[in-house]
């Protein structure tokens, strides 16, 4: 409950700043008509479909990156001389920045829900990956031995061994990419694509209406708020302990 | 201990995992030669690197990497320097934690570059702007894990500090502060890189010369081997960043028996 204090005087502050002195302008607004923006905006419906665009594009990057990354970490998890072998390449490669591969993406394929995908992609690749390739390397020796003792193959040894142990983990590596691409969608929107959560934001900024700008942030972080809570939520209850184990190796 | 774990063994594997990169670029040269992709699209590395080349003999190119690096560390510096500083604010008190605390988690999380419009409300397209907008976003790792490091202090070492009687400011001097660099330091290279990263999206927002508004250019204008030079020049910015960061934890942890 303390938490709540600060914000709400914080809140009430402006607002009271903003009816003695008017600050309100091209450039300010005050809390109560930010909020009222904010549910304007809600009930005509630009928020429905600025959010539908940016959380389709998260989910679908999420899903293509996402696949690469695990397969990819599955690869280099198991199998340890192409883990050596990637090394240099996939060091140099990890540092350059999602949004530095916007112009390319740009050239390629223009202005759209494509270019946004594949930067997407690109941004939930690399957590997955890496908590992949860690949720290999935390499974059991036991486990391993089991799988030798029973004879499995590769394709059974993946499927009944390594999947289900490193299952917990796995989710955390999909929530924090979750996150990622998230953060990665609403950048692209902001630094060109004219489309989604993002672009709102800016289009309110370019025409003058700091209300709906700071209304649509409020949205934003909303938004965001609850799909980490609620993926957050997802893996307490279908792993519980289990995903904090190593989680933060 | 298998061979493998020897110094030599490593160093084979390294010269082994050099070899494969350079084989990559041999296979994007031979992609971009064979036009298996459009080169308006994908030109070869010969090109990108010939693109660089020319870029730095006329200087321009120089002077936009250093705008963007100059961009970067002090957008990084000012935001370790308002992160550590609002940080032992919050952080020395326990009430001011549990104020505090739960708005600094909802903000968190926001996408950085959400700070970017309201930037270019209150200060236009300019550095001033570019600069609160990486300082913003850069911010929170600092901040979070500072509050963090004087949240985790060790019972005992308070407790010495009661017997030493430290004054409240000697406290966080010798013992807090202490405590916390371990994850500061951390938190500072995550900070590096979103820096870079915010750096890139305030250039080619408010159009300002560096690296990330010059590759934005090159690719309206088609101009493939400069936009992949760089990008390239982007991802050495940040890969030699990483390590020089890497070298100075060693150095300054050097302290911590575990590691």
């Amino acid at each position: 409950m303390k938490g709540l204090v600060f914000p709400l005087v914080a809140l009430v502050a402006l607002q009271i700043l903003a009816m003695v002195w008017g600050i309100e302008s091209d450039n300010l607004a005050s809390p109560v008509s930010v909020l009222q923006a904010a549910w304007t905006a809600a009930l005509d419906g630009t928020v429905l479909t600025a959010a539908s665009h940016t959380l389709s594009t998260t989910l679908g990057g999420l899903a293509i990156g996402g696949t690469l990354g695990l397969l990819l970490g599955l690869l280099i998890g198991l199998v340890q001389p192409i883990d050596r072998l990637l090394t240099v390449s996939l060091e140099f490669l990890r540092p350059v920045p999602s949004v530095a591969l916007i112009p390319i993406a740009l050239l390629i394929f223009g202005l759209g829900y494509r270019m946004e995908l594949v930067i997407v992609a690109k941004g939930c690749f690399w957590p997955i990956l890496i908590m992949t390739r860690a949720a290999i390397r935390g499974i059991h020796p036991r486990l391993m031995e089991v799988s030798r003792m029973l004879k499995l193959g590769p394709v059974a040894r993946i499927w009944k061994i390594f999947l289900p142990a490193a299952l917990p983990r796995l989710f955390v590596g999909l929530r924090l990419a979750a996150g990622v691409g998230l953060t990665i969608a609403v950048t692209v929107e902001i630094a060109t694509n004219p489309y989604g959560l993002g672009y709102a934001v800016m289009f309110a900024q370019q025409s003058f209406r700091p209300d709906l700008m700071f209304g649509m942030l409020l949205w934003i972080g909303i938004i965001g708020w609850s799909f980490n809570a609620f993926l957050l939520f997802a893996q307490n209850r279908l792993f519980g302990r289990a995903a904090l184990v190593g989680a933060r190796s | 201990m298998n061979k493998n774990t020897t110094r030599t063994g490593k160093i084979l594997w390294l010269l082994a995992s050099l070899a494969f990169a350079a084989a990559l670029i041999a296979g994007w040269q031979l992609i971009a030669n064979m036009r298996l992709i459009s080169p308006v699209f994908l030109p070869g590395p010969d090109r990108a690197f010939d693109a660089a080349v020319t870029g730095f003999e006329s200087g321009e190119l120089g002077g936009k990497l250093l705008l963007t690096v100059e961009r970067m560390i002090y957008g990084w510096v000012l935001s370790s320097i308002l992160g550590v500083a609002l940080g032992t604010l919050i952080g020395s008190s326990a009430l001011a934690r549990s104020y505090f605390g739960p708005t600094l988690e909802f903000i968190r999380p926001l996408p950085a570059s959400a700070i970017a419009p309201i930037a270019i409300t209150l200060f236009g397209l300019s550095n001033a702007s570019v600069l609160v907008l990486i300082a913003f976003g850069t911010i929170w790792p600092m901040l979070l894990a500072t509050i963090h490091g004087f949240a985790a202090i060790h019972p005992r070492l308070t407790e010495v500090g009661h017997v030493l009687k430290l004054s409240r400011l000697e406290t966080i001097w010798k013992i807090a502060l202490p405590n916390a660099v371990p994850d500061i330091l951390a938190s500072m290279r995550l900070g590096l890189t979103i820096s870079l990263i915010l750096t890139i999206v305030g250039e080619m927002l408010m159009g300002l010369e560096g690296i990330g508004n010059s590759i934005l250019l090159a690719a309206r204008s088609f101009d493939a081997p400069n936009l992949y030079a760089g990008v390239i020049l982007i991802g050495l910015i940040g890969l030699v960043s990483n390590l020089l960061l890497d070298m100075m934890d060693r150095r300054l942890l050097r302290w911590r028996p575990s590691r």
